[in-house]
């Protein structure tokens, strides 16, 4: 049996499921990120002092610059496919992938930074929020490029057979990714600027 | 949301514009930065720009400007329920709990004087 409004519309909502579905899902992922953004609120607001200076704003602002690229990509990479261009959405797909291990192995060379200097969760109350929520980040980042890594290799076979519903796949990766970016956006001044 | 692929070429030249107003507003933030303003209107810069930039990605590349009411729907009780989230903090400053009472022999030697 197949899965009903991968392609049409649902009636009632005027949506594919696979769309709903996704900003459901990100709407739980808003109140994930805000329960931590909530907890570092409450954690700054009762320390007696909290601490500037301690990341490295060059390198956060080069991974935001990175970031905002790579939403630029994935966007095209959907825009292509709905301009029948298989080859560019996958030249596009391609360097978003290449652009968030950029972005996982700058936030390793800042984490080994970290840990090279005793510096780890444990040290003050200000690294183990900023690793609470850059690490949970960087998770988010990892599962996304899984999936891109998946439409890259096994899952492209489906641009063949059902064109449509591949672009369709690809735009919800997309708002995924997107939403990565933006939570992104707010972290990196709130974490190295403030 | 554009579908055919002649909006679609319109878009693209939209999703370029504002990727380069992302860079710019990213250089910006930064450059406030080095200005060291008082830490209360450092960090009203700071949210205003990162609300302004997270509000052209979500309207721009998530299609959020052009989207349909049920989404709409589901995001409405997503932004009532964070902003209680973020309202949680001020609840905590606002509570007695764990503010010591002043001890009653204390207090009544006070009233003397």
């Amino acid at each position: 049996m197949n899965i009903p409004y991968t392609v049409e519309e649902r009636p009632d909502t005027g949506l594919t499921n696979g769309k709903l579905g996704i900003w459901l899902f990100l709407a739980s992922e808003v109140m994930l990120f805000g329960a931590l953004f909530s907890t570092y609120i409450i954690l700054r607001m009762g320390a007696p002092e909290w601490p500037h200076g301690e990341l490295n704003v060059t390198l956060g602002a080069i991974n935001t610059v990175i970031l905002i690229s790579s939403s630029v990509t994935m966007v095209m990479a959907w825009a292509s496919l709905k301009m029948n261009d298989f080859g560019k959405h996958r030249l596009f797909l391609a360097a978003t992938l290449v652009l968030s291990a950029v972005f996982l192995v700058n936030k390793y060379f800042e984490y080994a930074d970290h840990f090279a200097r005793g510096e780890g969760p444990a040290h003050s109350t200000f690294l183990a929020i900023y690793f609470t929520l850059t690490g949970l980040h960087g998770l988010h980042i990892l599962g996304g490029m899984i999936v891109m890594a998946y439409f890259l290799g096994p899952g492209a076979g489906l641009w063949k057979k059902n064109p449509e519903q591949f672009a369709n796949r690809i735009e919800v990766t997309g708002l995924y990714w997107h939403f990565v970016d933006l939570v992104w956006i707010f972290l990196f001044p709130v974490l190295y600027l403030l | 949301m554009p579908s055919d692929p002649a909006e679609v070429k319109k878009a693209v030249r939209t999703y370029m514009m504002v990727g380069a107003a992302l860079f710019v507003f990213t250089a910006i933030t930064v450059a406030a930065n080095r200005l060291h303003l008082a830490v209360p209107l450092a960090i009203t810069v700071a949210l205003i720009i990162a609300t302004m930039k997270g509000s052209m990605v979500a309207g721009v590349f998530m299609h959020l400007s052009h989207e349909r009411k049920w989404i709409y729907g589901a995001l409405l009780l997503t932004v009532v329920l964070f902003a209680a989230l973020m309202c949680l903090p001020s609840f905590t400053m606002m509570d007695g709990i764990g503010t010591p009472a002043p001890a009653v022999g204390v207090a009544a030697e006070n009233v003397g004087h």
